[in-house]
């Protein structure tokens, strides 16, 4: 509700304030403008919207004025098929450069935000910049900044603020993994047939169909994705030692339950020449002893 | 996370319940620690809402925000804060003991002795989570440059009396918070993660309820009760266990809080509109009523959270202190005194951002201390120093072999060999310094130096190594050692390569030294210029 | 001869510029990026040596009482007349007993003793103790880039000026204990001693030496593309200026082909099976101890442009090097076991600085479920693959391309930290494509 407001409030008039706030950061000493262009950028279903974005693109390039479309759309293609995404706003340069803008609700306090959400962010505006990408490709002087422009409150106050972010490293990232992602026609290929994920079918069929897909399960996903507590109960039903943590896995080498590395440690089961399981047996004496308490474990005293 | 850690949690999977990693408590826990859950409102920026703050589990006080947008309300709830804080904090500040501290004479250049005053006890406070110790860093932050009427009458929106002093001693405690080690401020999972490993990821233990679950399980598995704590909602879809804040759940948010909110608002504009005295008294009664339901939900997610804290600490008391936990007190009272001691002289309140050499300082003297902290848990707790025995940094021993030898110099001191064996593989290298304590002294320590593998036969079905070691410190003035100051065979002694002390680092310039490197002396800052308060908007969040 | 300009040229170029301006320039401070055997320590002794014939006393730190001997040893071979003094602490063994014997070397734990020699040179740890001299007038900050901002604050009031020398791709300063509160700050103590420098004094003349000595034209460009794409750097030699060749023929084992491999072309990929491996994987360790071990009994021998004739392939000029200590270890037990000796073993972090005719690189992600920061560190991997001056023979289970992919990142980003690069991932990425190419199966 709040970064509704927010974000309403830093595109007010005519974006005034964003595009201040951008030149401040990225103008290179220039004048914010007094007023920009702001193209309607309304049409029909999200494709008729994309392409009316690209075209509000070209043409305000080719003017070689300010503009700022606000709530553009954009395509990307995501395993052969089209994702339709929403940035919150594009600045197009007087020069040609385009700029991805992101406002968020979260603050920067005394310059600095939360940097796990500045990364989140960093994540997200990658992506539009990649799609921006395609369509700069096609447009003559074009060329899209790999700097975006994140607006947040500042400090305890709804007045808005603004900081560039670099998103080059993620943007690479992001590209790789598109290019590497198996198209959908072969994702469905793979899973048995007649395996649905149609929201209308009843909870069993579609508990049956996320059973059929395999997981991997880490606990970095709970933050991040609504089926996480789903493959969080797969993994320790199987025992699987990942979810304790990435960490913890790296540590236990080819062992991956719980049960084998308990085995493992105790001398009942394993191969004393593997380092992971010498170590885990050495570490479970010298637990045993600590815990057996004086006369067992020898304190510093 | 070391081998024996993951090993622990292992276990905790198995057997349903947490498994310990300490066999001592490693932070001091005073006898009257403050108690404070703070909760905030939806949305990533979250204005205050309310709290429950106190010293006795049986009488917390609760303090709410009826309309968390309203600064007049917002302010009632910071000066209610600080009148519930402060004269806790001063009652420490008040009572001093002497002490000495070492300071460099700047005449002289020399060290001397200095007596000053040192605070007996400090003020403790105990927040539910980390977010709740961020939450006391971004309190802190936006109380303590705000101006009072009587710092400056003609300020915006004076803030009540006492909320900038709270605001400098919340910045304190926050900014203590990140020395490894110290106990001004601590978070209650902080607290019993280090204690308990349990049989979910580090991650999962953030979680108050779920890591209790584990540790103190309700009969039954520890794994369904820290997911029943995690999920369980009631037939209105409200969690079981609310979380431990300051964030809420948004199924409260949406379905109690925001439409008791709603109620209020309404009741305070029909209040405004009333036509007469008998009107306005019927509306007051509403609005009581409205502001009394706002107080009862906030109470009813705080009390478990609340409850939760209080049980945490209880099972941390069962465990005996470590020695050298003391030892680290003290070192948080000093820093109580100094803070103290800054309010009394007026100095202005922390900047925003640190200087070059303050953030240096700050750096290096956190590196002492998590050295220190290392050393200090080893030594006071073998199943700490058990891994470090894995690692390879300290090992344990017994003597087999002492042989006399003595220094090469004019007045010969005694240097004798020990002969160690051990099944453990520590990382020694040519003349590297092991330690090992001396009887009852938590600083003291002799120190040896590694000379070589031994040589010779085993005795059948011994395993390990053996290792001379050439002692070569606190054996007494003497050409012989002093008695007892050598180890004597059969001794069963644990050794370590980390040291037992830690010294601090060189001396860093003076702010007014910051050499070009680092931009030089920071800006010449006028008086008022540095705790300037922030810009007052009509939309404030805190 | 290629049509591009003589390397030698190019490098003594870049130095009388750096020179020009350490004596005769008005900067307060001149940075220098130096990559792998670029000729650092030869230019901090040349310019050392200038300022002292100038008549301008200076100071030099380095960051560990290793890099200070060779400074020392190094003075003393080129000018033996010329008064040097060591400044070291007083622990025990504070510097290596060789100054001894050299006369023109004064060592003292206080500063005090020394002031008036040309050169007084010490660690960044003892001159923090310091207090209480004359400033110097000059100072050589050498291994600047390994230094950290809190470590240049406690030293920079020793000196007016300074010529800093670092490589920039080498591994960066860190602290066990967080710094995240200062990310972003100008002065962040945790950051690198010159990038602070630079921060606050962006207009100070930056210089690069472009040419590695070491590094044969097999591997200078792949070094330089994916560790120092803004200071790029080229080899000092040709193809074909360096031979590595065996006078035993192959047996046909894997070990031989990608020793043959790393003969013909400067790299060569051990690849085993994927598997998920404890960190001091047993079949990988021994296999690095057998491509050790058939590359010595096999006779390398090198050529190269220092003489005509081929110089064999000892113990001494060749390297293993590992990501952690623990595989360090491993792998000197492992050629113990096979009867191999004074091959020097360590990890990145104590291999900086050191060169051999053929390195062995246990790869850091082999084995690994998941790339972890300090894995991907920049740094150490490009240390571990810029030791050598004829060839390298990198040994990695299959699999680690599909595990830099297979986790999303979920770093965080603070805010107003100028973004590093080159980027650990992608620099793996670059790497591991370029070893396919000379790939060898090997089954244990």
């Amino acid at each position: 509700m709040r970064g509704n407001v927010f974000e309403a409030k830093v595109k007010a008039d005519g974006g005034t304030e964003l595009l201040r706030l951008l030149v401040e950061r990225l103008g290179h000493g220039a004048e914010a403008p007094a007023e920009a262009k702001v193209p309607d950028l309304t049409a029909a279903g999200p494709e008729g919207r994309a392409a009316r974005t690209a075209l509000a693109l070209r043409e305000a390039t080719a003017a070689g004025d300010w503009a700022l479309l606000d709530h553009p759309m954009l395509a990307l293609e995501v395993a052969g098929s089209p994702a339709y995404l929403e940035p919150d706003a594009v600045v197009v340069h007087p020069d040609g450069t385009w700029t991805v803008v992101e406002i968020k609700s979260f603050p920067m306090v005394d310059g600095s935000a939360d940097a796990a959400k500045v990364g989140a962010a960093a994540r997200q505006s990658a992506v539009y910049v990649l799609a921006l990408e395609r369509i700069a490709a096609v447009t003559e002087g074009a060329e899209v900044g790999h700097q975006v422009l994140l607006v947040c409150p500042k400090d305890f106050s709804n007045l808005p603020t603004a900081s560039v972010v670099d998103v080059r490293k993620q943007r690479a990232v992001t590209d790789r993994q598109l290019t590497r992602l198996t198209r959908v026609e072969d994702i469905a290929a793979a899973l048995p047939e007649g395996t649905t994920f149609d929201p209308d079918r009843s909870p069993e069929e579609l508990g049956t169909a996320v059973e059929a897909v395999p997981a991997a399960y880490a606990p970095e996903c709970l933050a991040a994705c609504e089926l996480a507590f789903h493959c969080r109960a797969k993994a320790r039903a199987e025992g699987a030692v990942e979810s304790l943590g990435r960490s913890v896995r790296g540590e236990l080498g080819g062992l991956t339950t719980v049960a084998g590395v308990l085995a493992a440690a105790a001398g009942k089961e394993g191969d004393p020449a593997d380092p992971t399981v010498a170590a885990l047996r050495r570490a479970a004496a010298l637990r045993a002893e600590a815990l057996a308490g004086v006369g067992g474990g020898v304190a510093c005293r | 996370m070391s081998l024996i850690s993951t090993l622990a949690r292992l276990e905790a999977v198995d057997s349903g319940r947490a498994q310990p990693l300490a066999t001592v408590r490693h932070r001091h826990l005073t006898d009257r620690p403050l108690v404070l859950v703070p909760l905030t409102t939806a949305g990533e920026a979250g204005a205050p809402l309310g709290a429950l703050v106190g010293t006795d589990r049986a009488a917390p006080r609760l303090l709410a925000v009826p309309q968390p947008r309203d600064r007049d309300l917002r302010f009632a709830f910071l000066a209610e804060l600080a009148e519930a804080v402060l004269p806790h904090i001063e009652s420490y500040a008040d009572a001093v003991e002497p002490a000495e501290r070492n300071e460099v004479d700047p005449g002289t250049g020399k060290k001397v002795k200095v007596e000053v005053e040192l605070c007996a006890d400090a003020a403790q406070l105990i927040v539910p989570s980390r977010a709740g110790i961020d939450f006391v860093r971004l309190l802190g932050r936006s109380m303590r440059f705000r101006r009072t009427v009587e710092d400056d009458p003609d300020t915006p929106f004076p803030a009540p009396a006492r909320v900038p002093l709270l605001g400098r001693w919340l910045t304190h405690y926050g900014e203590r918070a990140r020395v490894p080690g110290s106990s001004l401020l601590l978070a209650a999972t902080d607290l019993v993660n280090r204690h308990w490993a349990t049989g979910q990821s580090s991650l999962e233990d953030q979680h108050l309820g779920a890591l209790l679950a584990w540790v103190d399980p309700p009969g039954g598995s520890g794994a369904e009760a820290a997911l029943r704590a995690e999920l369980e909602r009631d037939r209105d879809g409200q969690l079981i266990c609310p979380p431990a804040g300051p964030a809420t759940d948004p199924a409260f948010d949406n379905k109690l809080l925001a439409p008791a909110i709603e109620r209020y608002d309404r009741a305070r504009s029909a209040l405004g509109a009333a036509e007469d005295g008998l009107d306005a008294d019927t509306r007051l009664g509403e609005l009581s009523g409205a502001e009394r339901e706002i107080r009862s939900l906030l109470a009813g997610v705080l009390l478990p959270t609340w409850d939760a804290v209080w049980r945490g600490l209880d099972l941390l008391r069962e465990l005996p202190e470590g020695t050298r936990a003391q030892d680290r007190w003290t070192r948080d009272r000093w820093s109580f005194t100094g803070h103290r001691d800054r309010v009394l002289a007026g100095e202005p309140p922390q900047p925003r951002r640190d200087d070059a050499v303050t953030a240096a300082q700050k750096l290096a003297s956190r590196e002492t201390a998590q050295a220190q902290l290392d050393a200090q848990e080893a030594l006071d707790d073998p199943l700490v120093l058990a891994g470090r025995r894995l690692a390879g940094e300290a090992f344990v021993g017994e003597v087999t072999e002492v042989e006399m030898a003595y220094s090469e110099s004019k007045r010969p001191s005694p240097r004798p060999l020990v002969t160690v064996r051990t099944e453990e593989r520590p990382h020694l290298g040519e003349r590297t310094k092991v330690y090992r304590s001396l009887d009852g002294d938590p600083v003291r320590s002799q120190t040896a130096e590694f000379v070589a593998y031994a040589t010779g036969e085993t005795e059948d079905g011994e395993e390990g190594v053996g290792l001379v070691l050439r002692i070569m410190d606190r054996m007494g003035r003497g050409k012989e050692p002093a008695p007892g100051s050598v180890p004597e065979p059969g001794d069963r002694i644990a050794w370590t390569l980390f040291e037992h002390d830690q010294r601090g680092g060189p001396k860093l310039p003076d702010p007014e030294d910051t050499p070009w490197t680092h931009g030089g002396p920071p800006g010449a800052v006028g008086p008022g210029t540095a705790e300037r308060p922030d810009p007052v908007t009509p939309e404030d969040l805190l | 001869m290629t049509a591009v300009s003589d390397p030698g040229a190019a490098a003594a170029r870049a130095t009388d510029a750096i020179l020009g301006d350490t004596l005769r320039g008005t900067a307060r401070g001149v940075v220098v990026d130096s990559p792998p055997g670029a000729g650092k320590s030869t230019l901090v002794v040349r310019a050392a040596l200038e300022l002292a014939a100038a008549g301008r006393p200076l100071m030099v730190v380095a960051q560990t009482n290793a890099q200070v001997d060779d400074l020392v040893v190094r003075l003393a071979e080129k000018e033996p007349g010329l008064p040097v003094g060591r400044l070291h602490s007083s622990d025990s063994d504070p510097y290596d007993k060789v100054l001894d014997g050299l006369d023109n070397v004064r060592t003292s734990a206080k500063a005090a003793d020394l002031a008036g020699l040309d050169i007084v040179i010490s660690t960044a740890a003892k001159w923090a103790h310091v207090k209480n001299v004359e400033p110097w007038g000059h100072a050589i900050v050498d291994e600047a880039y390994q230094m950290r901002s809190d470590a240049l604050l406690a030293v920079a009031g020793l000196f007016e000026r300074a010529l800093f020398v670092g490589d920039p791709g080498q591994l960066d300063p860190f602290s066990i204990v967080g710094a995240d509160q200062w990310a972003g700050l100008t002065y962040d103590p945790s950051a690198s001693a010159v990038s602070t420098l630079l921060a606050h004094n962006p207009e100070l003349p930056q210089h690069r030496l472009p040419v590695s000595w070491r590094l044969p034209a097999s591997a200078a460009p792949l070094v330089s593309d994916a560790f120092y794409p803004y200071t790029p750097f080229r080899s000092g030699t040709d193809h074909g200026d360096r031979r590595l060749s065996f006078g035993v023929p192959s047996d046909g084992s894997g070990t031989d082909r990608v020793l043959d491999e790393a003969a013909e072309s400067g790299w060569g990929l051990l690849e085993l099976p994927a598997r998920h491996t404890p960190r001091t994987d047993p079949e990988a360790v021994r296999a690095v101890a057998l491509v050790v071990r058939r590359l010595l009994d096999r006779g390398g021998a090198a050529t190269s442009e220092r003489g005509p004739d081929p110089v064999p392939v000892t113990a001494e000029r060749v390297a293993v090097g590992t990501a952690h200590r623990d595989q360090a270890a491993a792998v000197r037990a492992a050629l113990a076991d096979l009867g191999v000796t004074g091959v020097a073993v360590d990890t990145a972090n104590r291999l900086q600085g050191r060169e051999f005719d053929v390195t062995v690189v246990l790869h850091p992600l082999s084995g690994r479920p998941d790339a972890t920061a300090f894995h991907l560190e920049t740094g150490r991997l490009c240390v571990l693959a810029s030791r050598h001056r004829h060839a390298c023979v990198v040994v990695c289970r299959a699999g680690v391309a599909d595990l830099l992919d297979e986790h999303p990142s979920t770093e965080p980003v603070q805010l107003g930290v100028t973004v590093k690069f080159p980027d650990g991932w992608e620099a793996n990425h670059a790497v591991l494509s370029h070893l396919a190419e000379h790939r060898v199966h090997w089954s244990p």
